[in-house]
């Protein structure tokens, strides 16, 4: 803290005139600060001290003022504020309008419920200055405009409950105040659920106002409720009078709102969309602003995608976007919507093709990354070669982000669904290694990863990767550079595990151990020195082939002489992964070596030939991409008893059950196991699993986490649904899983594994959380359609099955939407009493009808 | 819904900050920092609309000011320039040919015009007449 300021060290903290006659005022800080911008931190520290001591003072002048200083440093200068929260609070009350008006600025600025408590201590005040205009008419008409400001923006659940009865009358009475209390109105909504049965139904009625104001400000706080990630499925009913706002409203604004919520209400229900899309065309046909034919385009293609006229209004009017080559926003725009075109109309963005090239090179980044998202979107099959290729070439062109970003999607793009779109492996092999000589090239490890990815499910893309691999590891250059690394170790891996298809194994061997791989690091050096362990094996097995004695090949020699020499140094090295490799290696070389000097002549060419057979069978097994699903699939042997009573085994099992399931997890994660081994390690996965279970089952035990029956069996055939185990968090995630590909001709087989689990346990994960979202929709259909026990609540259990599986909540709102279907039906005209979808008897159904005919009315 | 309203010079001096979502001081010093980074390099010929985070910054620049203002991603971005336009007319006419020192001497004024006609991140008002007429009405008040 700062010394006191000269001029003000004469102030006595008892007399407030002396206080207010040294006080500075915002103006003199203001001035201060401008005056002398290079001691900036010592005025504001200054200031602060001198804040700390004036706010104390009882003076509601000298506390103003220095609230007032203290808002305009919080708000621009960063310092902080909270240790203010009770002076602001205690200046709320205050007579006089200015100071009101600072302290609920301070408030609103500073106060918020994640910060402080203390907010709880204004609800009176904040009571009292909302019921302010029907308690005095003395008091300014638009006091109640405040609090409502700091409601919006500091409500917490407490507050809100206290407070949502004085929104009320606000909401129903028209004043200027009325669009106001609407807005802070769906904020405290949406922050504090259990207020709906309060604030909803006036909400609502705010749509049908004469007040054009409170319309725009109702539909905007429908919009807002309605946003994902909520569910826009109980805005359903109010369909109709929304659409009477579309109808008759004159204000652009409002129209936008109105149509972004029928942008979400119309997938709900279609035949929404062939009432809606009229008004739309009209617009579409004859509105000047741009803003409002931007938006009716927008909901157009997105959810009108059948009715042609629309599409065609709307395509004609994305053309006119496209072609201003003015405004450079409506370019941007125009591709935009364009994109959202994309899987049903593809045909008009190939119409618009030298369009999207031409933006792609476009120096404005927004508009490039559109240009880039297009011709993502237009990919198939058929173009990628040219598409991608065409992007690479740019990528190599452009500066280092936009680069980053053209490698980023034509990776996630091929690789989707185990390159769906790649046709030739071979060109999209020799691709990845022209994206890993891209200068500024980031996505090494993607690069990586789909390198060693086709090699495993690819076979007839390996003599081709070798080619690439070999191309990399040749190069010295780009050992230096760090980004790369991952895509040698992998050119490494595969040059070691595919060497078969190699030309030339020595040439391998030597840029493997050229002297610039030092720079490299340990990960990549360990496996550069295992594939030079392949590498000598498989010629050393060649030369033996062809010719019956491999060690007086020259070539072998030198191999061996060249490892001896470059690998032997590191034999001391201080990282474990290399040294150990590095050991395999020297040893198998000096085995070699041994028999070599020591045997006599007639044994030598035995020995060395069962070491390199020996050898050779070790790297034999071809390895393939595992399922993740695998472990599941392995049959339990018969004479394992998995529900046998393993009490014994929480003697070995400690208390923390967190690190024996780590531990477990971990041999899971090894994705490359040979294929075969499967069968044998059935004992070994057993057990783990068994302990897994038990552990899970102790915690669950622990923290009572059972929402279902006690019941064993019921459970564990339930728990794969709605309680996923431990394991299947990895399931969805890791691709590898699919079925068999029948062969195509020009299109090589690519390995995937069964899929059947995977979109089982992935909608169980979204059944989740759907459950979560809610707690909102949940109310706000008990308002809407009755909020006592009798009515269509009870019939579904509403309230206890809340706290039911989500399968029940999902039955409960399909049922419920069907229910609001018939009823907006009724309104529009049609009479449908008898066709009842749901086996309800009659009784409950009719009593729920004229509920809703109410409520709507 | 509008997340936030920055007004910053060129050289990345905060004029006015509000923020409609809450927001720790330390994450506010870090958004400001990057949005100004993110519209003072950018070329008057670009668009004005930008990617930041899961949102997008709507901005123009009138004079030596950045006007941003930060939005949902389904936003219409031609209706929110309207708005940012609306708000430096209402300036302008309230201060008289408004300049970055009214706007630092005014700290307070220029709040309040701002909560008459935003509130939680919407638009309440669009009639500039009728905003300039409320806030006469609120000076005579004082």
């Amino acid at each position: 803290m700062a010394a006191p300021p000269s001029s003000t060290t004469v102030i006595s903290s008892a007399s407030s005139l002396a206080d207010s006659l040294f006080q500075r005022s915002l103006d003199d800080l203001i001035k201060s600060l401008r005056s002398d911008p290079s001691s900036e931190s010592v005025i504001i520290s200054r200031a602060i001290s001198e804040i700390h001591r004036e706010i104390r003072s009882t003076d509601p002048l000298t506390k103003s003022i220095a609230l007032q200083k203290l808002t305009y440093l919080s708000s621009l200068y960063f310092t902080s504020m909270s240790w203010a929260a009770f002076h602001t609070i205690e200046l709320l009350p205050s007579s006089s309008l200015h100071t009101k008006r600072l302290a609920y600025l301070a408030a609103s600025l500073s106060i918020h419920p994640s910060t402080t408590d203390l907010i709880t201590l204004s609800t009176h005040q904040l009571h009292k200055d909302l019921t302010s205009l029907s308690n005095s008419s003395s008091s300014s008409p638009f006091l109640p405009s405040l609090p409502l400001q700091l409601l919006s923006l500091a409500a917490s659940p407490d507050l809100s409950t206290h407070l949502a009865p004085d929104l009320v009358p606000l909401l129903s009475r028209p004043s200027p105040l009325q669009p106001k209390a609407v807005s802070a109105a769906y904020r405290v909504l949406s922050l504090c659920p259990s207020t709906v049965p309060v604030l909803f139904k006036p909400l609502v009625d705010c749509l049908s106002s004469d007040n054009p104001l409170t319309v725009s400000a109702a539909v905007g706080a429908f919009c807002e409720l309605s946003a994902p990630p909520n569910d826009p499925s109980p805005y359903l009913p109010l369909a109709p009078e929304i659409y009477r706002v579309l109808v008759n409203s004159r204000s652009n604004w409002t129209l936008i709102k109105v149509l972004k919520i029928f942008s979400r209400l119309v997938p709900l229900e279609p035949r929404l969309g062939s009432r809606v899309v009229e008004p739309i065309c009209q617009f579409l046909r004859e509105s000047q602003a741009k803003s409002l034919v931007l938006e009716c385009v927008k909901t157009v293609v997105t959810c009108l995608p059948t009715h042609t006229e629309a599409i065609q209004l709307a395509i004609g009017k994305i053309k006119e976007l496209l072609s201003a080559d003015d405004d450079p926003n409506l370019r941007y725009l125009g591709l935009q919507t364009l994109r959202m075109l994309a899987p049903q109309h593809l045909w008009a963005l190939e119409e618009n093709r030298e369009v999207v090239a031409q933006s792609l090179i476009d120096p404005d980044r927004s508009i490039s990354c559109e240009a880039l998202r297009l011709m993502m979107a237009m990919t198939l099959q058929g173009n990628s070669v040219e598409i991608c290729t065409l992007l690479v070439k740019q990528a190599a062109k452009s500066d280092p982000e936009f680069a980053n970003e053209i490698l980023d999607s034509v990776l996630t793009s091929c690789a989707k669904d185990f390159y769906e779109l790649v046709v030739d492996f071979d060109w999209y092999v020799s691709l990845l290694g022209e994206m890993a000589r891209i200068p500024h090239c980031m996505k090494g490890d993607e690069i990586s990863r789909q390198l060693v990815d086709i090699g495993l499910r690819v076979r007839d893309a390996r003599p081709e990767l070798v080619r690439v691999a070999r191309e990399l590891l040749i190069d010295p250059s780009l050992l230096g550079n760090h980004f790369l690394y991952t895509v040698l170790s992998a050119a490494a891996w595969i040059s070691g595990e595919y060497v078969e298809f190699s030309k030339d194994p020595m040439e391998l061997v030597e840029a493997l151990l050229q002297p610039r791989t030092s720079l490299l690091p340990t990960s990549a050096r360990a496996v550069y020195i295992q594939s030079v362990l392949k590498v000598l094996t498989f010629s050393c097995n060649s030369y033996l082939e062809e010719s019956g004695s491999a060690v007086n090949n020259t070539v072998i020699t030198r191999m061996l002489s060249l490892i001896e020499m470059t690998v032997g140094p590191l034999a001391e090295s201080d990282e474990a992964e290399v040294e150990d490799r590095v050991r395999n290696l020297l040893g198998a070389v000096r085995l070699v070596g041994n028999i070599k000097d020591h045997s006599g002549d007639k044994d030598k060419d035995g020995m060395i030939y069962e070491v390199v057979k020996g050898m050779v069978h070790l790297f034999s097994d071809e390895m393939g991409p595992v399922s993740t699903n695998a472990q599941k699939r392995v049959a339990v042997p018969d004479d394992l008893d998995l529900k046998e009573n393993l009490a014994d085994l929480s003697e070995f099992i400690s208390d923390d059950d967190v690190d024996n399931a780590t531990q477990f997890r971990s041999k899971d994660s090894i994705l490359l196991y040979p294929r075969n081994h499967n069968a044998s390690e059935e004992v070994e996965l057993g057990p783990t699993r068994l302990a897994e279970s038990t552990s899970l089952e102790e915690h669950r035990k622990r923290h009572g986490l059972y929402y279902l029956s006690s019941d064993k069996e019921a459970r564990e055939s339930e728990l794969t649904e709605d309680y996923p185990l431990v394991n299947e968090k990895l399931l969805p995630l890791n691709g590898d899983t699919a079925r068999r590909v029948k062969v195509t001709k020009p299109r090589p087989t690519v390995v995937k594994l069964d899929e059947g689990e995977d979109l089982k346990t992935s909608s169980s994960l979204s059944n989740k959380e759907e459950a979560k979202d809610d707690a909102l929709s949940g109310a706000i259909m008990d308002a809407l359609l009755g909020k006592n026990g009798e009515g269509p609540a009870s019939a579904f259990d509403a309230s206890s099955s809340r706290q039911g599986t989500s399968k029940d909540k999902e039955r409960e709102i399909k049922s419920k939407k069907s229910e609001e279907g018939e009823s907006k039906n009724r309104h529009k005209g049609k009479r449908r009493h008898r066709h009842r979808k749901e086996p309800e008897p009659g009784v409950s159904a009719s009593q729920e009808k004229p509920v809703i005919q109410d409520f709507l009315l | 819904m509008i997340r936030f309203i920055l007004l910053q010079n060129r050289q990345g001096k905060t004029r006015l900050a509000k923020y409609y979502v809450p927001l720790e001081d330390s994450e506010k010093h870090k958004v400001e920092y990057e949005v100004h980074r993110l519209v003072v390099n950018r070329d008057p010929k670009f668009t004005n609309f930008v990617e930041f985070r899961t949102h997008k910054v709507i901005y123009r620049r009138y004079a030596g000011l950045f006007f941003s203002m930060c939005v949902d991603i389904t936003d219409n971005e031609l209706a929110y320039l309207e708005c940012i336009h609306l708000f430096v007319e209402i300036l302008d006419h309230f201060f008289s040919n408004v300049c970055e020192l009214d706007l630092v001497f005014n700290f307070h004024k220029v709040y309040l015009i701002l909560d008459e006609f935003i509130l939680a991140g919407e638009l309440q008002e669009t009639s500039k007449r009728a905003i300039i007429e409320r806030m006469g009405e609120l000076e005579k008040q004082e």
